[in-house]
């Protein structure tokens, strides 16, 4: 008999194993996921997880995804350590998006690409207010912040909607509900030419390395830190908590909507409906697959942005669904919490006839 | 304002809000035993999409509501397994349940969108259904409708008055007592989370099959959260979510209240309209905070494993 066990102590060796068992498992679902829709798992597999990675372009496809998630997932690492559990990244990340495409809207006759400069701050500014909102929702009236961040999702996403049907929709776009092109000048510098890759994962491995020194070295950092794992520790340290749930939320706020205004600037080029494939939810897996550590969150981010390329491909290649990519995200975050039980307990084998 | 329009009102606000109710009254039964589970939308999703399949492939309406009454089951089973079983923490546990709920829906749905079904018919109350106004309100309505008022008595009488009401209150409340007198903890408090996901994936069979008798990704636009809202709101009694679901029926229908009025809104700004009244709920109730605690279940969100 197979009998779980709690351990003396949690293993810290299993919290980084627990990831590659998840993906593991997770590649085995898929391949029988795949079998049973009647394709080779194996070919079907190389083309979701291998085949985009093939060419330099597709690895410049990947940095353009990485981007994005690895700026949503850092601020919400900010958050998960002093156990703020904010859902609102994707809602924080359309915000960015609608604020920085107003402030663009207004330069589209713009040369210089000093403009870019007030059109980033307009989207990071967008996204950091949303996220104060729900820092004062939790610290002045102590509302749950899991249920008002996911209500000032749906908000977000619908003021996302009123505008471009509305407001910012394109006069000359025959109707469609999309604004304007941006200006070339208002748009981020790409490395090359012949790839879409823009300077975004720039700022986004620059923010890594600054969220990280604030957690790893700053005084800020520790007080989140103890926080997030005791509560009471850090009031009677006298540490002023509803400060740092305001820093927090403020902080992530601001990245997610610096990533929201880096896509519309960045490979989008407008304002659209469908300005996020979902980065905001799938940054939370990032942060838990990533153990809310930076190199770890590097990683993750990859495979996260692999899985939204994955869907495209085997909707190309196979014709498969594309939303097999959010089935993926999901199987991922299953696995994973299912092997961290590892972590605290270990699977001992009982012989039946020792019971009797 | 002419009588036409108030009947519509109600009769919409009946309509709307009763998938609210059903999915409240999951979460509270399950709540009420201890057991947070977050993974609501998840459910509903699936749910949604499997009655829908069902219904598509069978034309069978009775068969594609119990297909996704299983299917809500399934999913609550894998929650009860991480969560109850394997001690997992139940806010992570729920999270990934909507996110995988989220994906499964959309890829499972995928050839079926864009494709309308007549949907369950209504059915009218015989002599009942003619009377003006309150007949078309009350008794003109899909029998999804009636099946939810009943199972609403039923959770109402099952905590009122019965053995069973009790011991799940007694795994919620306190489950090494519950334990120490003989109750199976493990057990109650996964009967409640399969009653949950079953409560759950019916409403979504209400969703694809009766009020917006389709599949699109994503349709239940947040129904499972407002819910869990509303059990808070509700402050853990049948009777108030019942009267809560109907507020917030209301408050998502008010684009018909406003037709009457020569105030024009643009659709996305009232569709805005039930997350800003779930959060004006919480700010609410926060001021009641202690009144919240105190009626809240004791061990919510704690998992509990019995000694070997």
């Amino acid at each position: 008999m197979l009998k779980l066990e709690k351990r003396q102590a949690d293993s810290r060796l299993m919290s980084y194993v627990s990831p590659l068992i998840a993906i593991v498992l997770t590649l085995l679902a898929g391949a029988l996921l795949f079998s049973v829709l009647g394709h080779d798992p194996l070919h079907a597999l190389y083309t979701f997880f291998i085949s985009p990675l093939t060419n330099a372009y597709g690895w410049t496809e990947l940095g353009i995804k990485v981007a994005p998630l690895l700026l949503c997932a850092m601020g919400l690492t900010l958050c998960y350590r002093a156990k703020i559990w904010n859902i609102g990244a994707e809602g924080q990340f359309i915000m960015g998006a609608l604020g920085g495409s107003m402030a663009a809207l207004q330069f589209l006759d713009a040369e210089s690409r000093w403009v870019l400069v007030p059109i980033l701050i307009s989207g990071s500014i967008s996204g950091l207010l949303w996220g104060a909102l729900a820092a004062w929702l939790k610290t002045r009236f102590n509302a749950n912040e899991i249920l008002t961040t996911i209500m000032l999702n749906y908000i977000a996403l619908n003021a996302l909607l009123y505008a471009v049907h509305g407001p910012l929709r394109d006069p000359a776009g025959f109707n469609f509900p999309e604004s304007a092109m941006f200006a070339d000048a208002a748009l981020l510098p790409l490395f090359s030419d012949d790839y879409r890759l823009n300077i975004s994962i720039l700022f986004a491995l620059f923010f890594t390395v600054v969220i990280w020194t604030v957690m790893a070295r700053s005084w800020v950092g520790y007080q989140i830190q103890v926080l997030g794992e005791d509560a009471k520790a850090a009031r009677y340290a006298g540490f002023n908590t509803n400060r740092l749930t305001w820093f927090a939320l403020l902080v992530c706020g601001a990245l997610a909507g610096l990533a929201g205004v880096a896509e519309v600037t960045g490979p989008i080029g407008q304002l659209i409906p469908h300005v996020s494939p979902g980065y905001g939810y799938a940054a939370i897996i990032v942060v838990f697959l990533g153990r809310m550590q930076p190199f770890g969150i590097l990683l993750a981010s990859m495979l996260l942005a692999l899985t939204f390329m994955g869907g495209e491909m085997v909707q190309i290649e196979m014709s498969l669904p594309k939303s097999l990519t959010g089935l993926f995200q999901g199987m991922l975050l299953f696995f994973l919490l299912a092997a961290d039980l590892l972590i605290s307990y270990r699977i001992v084998f009982q012989p039946r006839t020792a019971r009797a | 304002m002419d009588i036409d329009l108030i009947t519509n009102i109600l009769f919409a606000t009946f309509k709307t809000g009763t998938p609210l109710i059903l999915i409240a009254l999951g979460e509270m039964v399950c709540e009420k035993s201890g057991v947070l589970n977050l993974g609501q939308e998840g459910m509903l999703l699936v749910g949604a999409v499997v009655g829908f399949i069902a219904a598509s492939v069978t034309g069978n309406y009775f068969l594609a509501t119990f297909c996704a009454i299983f299917a809500g089951m399934g999913m609550a089973f894998l929650f009860g397994y991480l969560s109850i079983t394997l001690a997992s923490n139940q806010v992570a546990t729920g999270l990934a349940l909507t996110i995988f709920g989220g994906g499964l829906s959309a890829f499972l749905g995928t050839n079926y969108i864009g494709i309308g079904l007549e949907g369950i018919q209504v059915w009218s109350v015989p002599l009942l259904s003619d009377i003006p106004v309150i007949g078309k309100v009350l008794f003109q309505h899909d029998p999804l409708v009636y099946l939810t008022l009943a199972l609403f008595a039923l959770v109402f009488w099952v905590f009122r008055s019965t053995r069973l009401g009790l011991k799940i209150r007694a795994v919620g409340e306190n489950p090494e007592a519950a334990n120490a007198i003989g109750i199976n903890v493990q057990q109650i408090r996964f009967m409640a989370v399969l009653f949950g996901g079953a409560m759950t994936g019916l409403a979504g069979a209400y969703l694809s099959l009766v009020y917006t008798p389709m599949w699109s990704d994503g349709m239940s636009a947040g129904r499972g959260w407002i819910a869990l809202s509303l059990v808070v709101f509700a402050s853990w009694k049948a009777e108030r979510i019942l009267l809560g679901a109907y507020l917030f029926g209301f408050a998502s229908i008010l684009h018909l209240v406003l037709q009457g009025t020569r105030f024009e809104v643009p659709p996305n700004i009232m569709a805005m309209l039930p997350y800003a009244a779930t959060i004006i709920v919480l700010v609410w109730l926060s001021s009641d905070a202690i009144k919240t605690k105190m009626s809240a279940p004791k061990s919510i969100g704690q998992p509990y494993r019995p000694l070997a």
